[in-house]
């Protein structure tokens, strides 16, 4: 099956290259492989969440390694015997982080709803099974909201913080569902709020969906995206 | 609930599980005949069949009691003199609406069946306590004489909810159920020179319901008064008009002996009829009725409430939730309630198969043995729980001891219509499901019977169940159980539309 995937992933990447001739996304890696087709390089400083709430901008780690299966455990493991990105502020683009030979952090907008971390490592000649993707936003808040959600869909185990603090953790291997872990009611402050998120993969496609939801459970509109540190 | 002497302990220490899983109204549902409940001012009421028309209050739909009779505020304590003439000086079988703010209730007045009559009754409240409590004699609205093929007892009355015109059938087993149209102002029949109208045949206590389109008659079949021997049944047919015909579910008109079976005796409640409708709204409907005979209450008729549900065009009759050990499945998401645990796989864990063996020659091995494996229980794997309160979530379900919940009737801690309070525990445990404050979900140590560890389990017209707690700390808002996201279960405001606060809840 996992073969399967990376065959439909291959085709669905020739043909995307040449729909997206000439753009810059991820070029510097791409001599050996087409660019995500799913990905771009942002080019404007500020990007909203889409009609449905989606948050389509993100700062994605180069993957790191994961051993062993997806229970909780074993991806507390992983994530506490690496130094983990800064949960309160964003990385640059191109910044390059001390492991394994050097992992890079790259902006990405995504032209779905959610982020295919498949496409993106691919693209990049880097391992997609057994692997650990860090990815960093700020979402800009017009006002302090109360009673709001952050909703989620990870392939597969994956954890989230807002604003420095754990809001959601999933485990197991897991098909990105909208919505599929969630947040007790939190908190968005007045201004640019951090969500990290790490996603574990074991094997096969993997990706993620994040967005908010309000009080009534509804999608919040609206929000500007950025990456930039509070 | 039927609690025997020495389980009726003092408040203070009865917080306790009942370990019974059969489930009957609390405190004395002792009634025969009993109308359609009716909610005033926070209470629920009943009338039956005997001296005066006796009353049952609950204060909340769990618990019952008796509170005098209807005639002691009649004036002259019995039927009017009118509809004394047109039947007799017994008071059996009543039924009650509500129209505007005013009550109606008929009751039968029978006299030498089938010589009898159904009065009318008006009045303001049904509180016995309120100043303006009275009920005043409207005199006879139907009757039948003794010779015609109809015995005017046994009112049911109905409000069409598409053209708000009112209704009232009536009859047992001499000849007819009839129907007659009546006037929502006064009560009495709109035309009272129109010759009533034949709906059904040889039966009893009927009423009609209507939903999508449908309006159903129910009627008792079967014998009554006779205890553990009666057999009453109740049983039904439908029509698109109100007027009939209304066939069975084989097509036959209930004028020819028609009628498809809604309920039946059921274990130690024998004889099940009169059935009264309570559509509480939110796609939560149950009925009132009552056994002829309960044989764990020395075999007397009582009170019964049951949830209400829908399937195929045709009310069926639900039963009140039991005691037991169940999974709590999300209809939204299909996954289940569980501890927010690692857990274990049933079994403990196992080497993946990687494919077929290896190819040789001869025939291929016997396979190994393969030993049933036991289920997992809490106790096994539960030292590695945390030891304080736990965050719930949702997950595939798998049999694991984090997954499975008993929930069991907490006496003496108050109920709801038709049921106890429940608490719910994950099996083996006493670690109790909980509301918090934040309006979220806790498993907590140990439970204590405070309300946020009180549930509500009412089931829902498609079979489904809601899950509300008693209360939220800190909150006035009534919330359930809710499936915010495929792993993530909540406390949230119900939606009928949604399948976000539906569950089913099954044996695992």
């Amino acid at each position: 099956m996992t073969i399967i995937k990376k065959i439909h992933a291959c085709g669905l990447s020739l043909l995307a290259m040449s729909l997206l001739l000439g753009n810059e996304v991820l070029a510097e890696e791409a001599s050996a492989r087409p660019p995500a087709p799913s990905l771009s390089r942002p080019t404007t400083p500020h990007q909203l969440v889409d009609a449905r709430g989606f948050i389509r901008r993100w700062l994605v780690l180069e993957p790191m390694p994961h051993s062993g299966p997806l229970t909780e455990s074993a991806v507390q493991e992983s994530l506490q015997s690496k130094p983990l990105p800064s949960l309160v502020s964003v990385p640059s683009e191109g910044e390059v982080v001390d492991l394994h030979g050097g992992l890079k952090w790259h902006a990405l907008d995504t032209l779905r709803y959610n982020v295919n971390l498949y496409h993106f490592a691919w693209a990049l000649s880097k391992p997609t099974s057994n692997v650990v993707f860090w990815a960093v936003t700020t979402v800009e808040s017009p006002r302090d909201l109360s009673g709001v959600r952050l909703a989620i869909g990870s392939n597969a185990a994956s954890n989230w913080w807002l604003n420095g603090e754990r809001v959601i953790a999933i485990y197991d291997d897991r098909q990105t569902v909208i919505d599929d872990g969630v947040s007790k009611r939190i908190s968005l402050k007045k201004g640019r709020n951090v969500i990290v998120a790490a996603i574990v993969n074991g094997g096969g496609a993997t990706d993620f969906c994040a967005r908010f939801l309000d009080e009534n459970d509804r999608p919040i509109t609206g929000l500007s995206v950025s990456l930039q540190s509070p | 609930m039927k609690l025997a002497p020495s389980l009726k302990l003092p408040v203070a220490a009865a917080l306790v599980a009942l370990s019974t899983s059969v489930l009957a109204l609390d405190g004395q549902p002792g009634i025969h005949d009993p109308s359609t409940i009716v909610v005033h001012e926070g209470r629920f009421y009943t009338y039956g069949t005997g001296r005066g028309l006796p009353i049952l209050v609950s204060d909340d739909g769990w618990t019952w009691r008796r509170e005098g009779s209807l005639m002691s505020a009649v004036p002259g304590g019995k039927p009017g003199p009118e509809t004394l003439a047109r039947g007799g000086n017994n008071t059996w079988a009543p039924d009650v609406i509500r129209l505007g703010d005013q009550y109606f209730v008929y009751y039968s007045a029978p006299g030498e069946q089938p010589k009898s009559a159904i009065g009318l009754l008006v009045g303001r409240t049904l509180d016995p306590t309120s100043p303006d409590y009275k009920w005043e004699d409207a005199g006879p609205v139907v009757w039948s004489d003794g010779i015609e093929d109809s015995n005017a007892i046994d009112p049911g009355v109905f409000r069409d909810p598409t053209d708000g015109r009112l209704w009232l059938t009536y009859g047992s087993y001499f000849g007819y159920i009839r129907l007659v149209e009546l006037d929502p102002k006064t009560g009495l029949r709109r035309f009272p020179n129109r010759e009533p109208m034949n709906i059904a045949i040889n039966s009893e206590a009927s009423i009609i319901i209507y939903r999508d389109g449908w309006y159903y008659l129910l009627v008792t079949h079967g014998s009554c008064c006779r205890g553990a021997t009666s057999t009453y049944n109740i049983r039904m047919g439908r029509s698109r008009k109100v007027t009939g015909p209304y066939l069975d579910n084989m097509g036959i008109d209930m004028l020819e002996g028609g009628g498809k079976l809604f309920a039946g005796s059921r274990g130690r409640q024998i004889g099940p009829g009169h059935f009264g409708l309570l559509d509480l709204g939110d796609g939560v409907q149950k009925f009132s009725l009552h056994y002829e005979a309960d044989l764990d209450r020395g075999g007397i008729s009582v009170l019964e409430i049951q949830p209400l549900l829908w399937r195929d065009g045709w009310p069926v009759a639900g039963e009140n939730f039991a005691a037991g050990t169940y999974t709590i499945e999300s209809a939204r998401t299909g996954t289940v309630l569980e501890l927010a645990v690692q857990g274990i796989p049933v079994g403990g864990f196992r080497p993946r198969r990687l494919g077929p063996p290896p190819s040789t020659d001869g025939p291929p091995p016997e396979p190994p043995p393969a030993p049933a494996i036991p289920d997992q229980v809490a106790e096994d794997v539960g030292m590695n729980w945390p030891a304080g309160d736990v965050d719930l979530r949702l997950a595939p379900a798998m049999l694991q001891a984090q997954q499975k919940w008993t929930i069991t009737p907490v006496a003496n801690a108050g109920g709801y219509l038709g049921s106890p309070y429940f608490k719910i525990t994950v099996a083996g445990t006493e670690r109790a499901l909980a509301a918090t404050a934040e309006g979220e979900l806790s498993a907590v140590r140990t439970f204590s019977g405070a309300p946020e560890q009180l549930w509500r389990i009412d089931q829902l017209t498609d079979g489904t169940y809601r899950v509300m707690p008693k209360a939220v700390p800190g909150s006035k808002d009534a919330l359930a159980l809710s499936a915010v996201g495929s792993s993530m279960p909540t406390l949230a405001k119900f939606d009928p539309k949604s399948d976000r606060q539906r569950w089913h809840i099954r044996a695992p």
